[in-house]
């Protein structure tokens, strides 16, 4: 449990989903917490190539964040390291890391399944961690330090 | 360049890695004034294996542990836990708000497409 998951569904097609995430156009309507917030996105999409993007939160701090493209299958799967740029001010602990992020894509009636899978971590110990499961117990014992 | 608090973190997710160390933890939070080997008694493994989880445990911050005459009792120490489920929602509230967004743009550009015929 050491990587936050997401499932939404998207009434759009694969390709526009995939298009959205990969260029600089539909980053920058999307990937900030409300609009004009993208200040730049440029994305090298290959893998082995980078990506930058910078963006305005909500309290007016700009922020930026940067990573290479690990794995690419257009319009499947997008999988890229991340992190956030010098400069930028970290906020707590654990955000000056080089996490991974993974985009799933899968093809359903309506549209798209899109799987965001944001892995803190990238040491072997998490990845062990990460297949080995967590369990009830501990999901209890983590919401009650949730408060 | 070692950076204290991210290896702090990975450490507090490494140690919560164990199937048997998270045992111990789901104990601990249901039980309070716990010795050592109280906290042994259940598993089949034997003292010294459950000392090194223990350690390892102690370590990164999860429990303390307190020595009264000649036993050790342990206790849970939920600061660490409390930075690895910060670290989880905080990244959940970043990504949920963009996801909104991304469906909302995908969904415009899909309707405009298909008033496009494609």
């Amino acid at each position: 449990m050491n990587q936050v998951t997401l499932v939404r569904r998207i009434g759009a097609r694969p390709s526009i989903v995939f298009e959205a995430l990969t260029t600089s156009e539909g980053i920058s309507s999307w990937f900030g917490p409300d609009d004009g917030a993208v200040l730049s996105a440029a994305l090298d999409v290959r893998v082995g190539g980078s990506y930058r993007i910078r963006f305005r939160r909500t309290d007016g701090t700009e922020h930026e964040c940067t990573g290479q493209f690990l794995e690419i299958e257009a319009p499947r799967r997008i999988v890229m390291s991340w992190q956030w740029a010098c400069g930028s001010p970290p906020e707590e602990e654990g955000d000056e890391h080089v996490s991974r992020l993974e985009y799933h894509l899968r093809p359903i009636d309506t549209g798209t399944e899109l799987t965001l899978i944001h892995a803190g971590l990238r040491t072997e110990a998490s990845a062990r961690s990460h297949t080995s499961g967590w369990g009830g117990a501990l999901d209890k014992l983590m919401r009650m330090f949730a408060h | 360049m070692v950076n204290n608090q991210t290896n702090r973190l990975d450490r507090v997710f490494s140690a919560l890695g164990d199937p048997t160390r998270r045992a111990i933890l789901a104990r601990l939070a249901r039980e309070e004034g716990l010795s050592v080997s109280d906290l042994a008694a259940p598993f089949e493994i034997k003292l010294p294996a459950v000392m090194k989880h223990l350690d390892v445990l102690a370590e990164v911050g999860l429990i303390r542990r307190t020595k009264r005459g000649r036993t050790v009792t342990v206790e849970l120490s939920p600061r660490p836990l409390k930075s690895a489920v910060d670290w989880l929602q905080r990244y959940e509230r970043f990504w949920e708000t963009r996801l909104d967004r991304l469906t909302r743009y995908a969904e415009r550009k899909e309707r405009e497409a298909q008033d496009q015929g494609e």
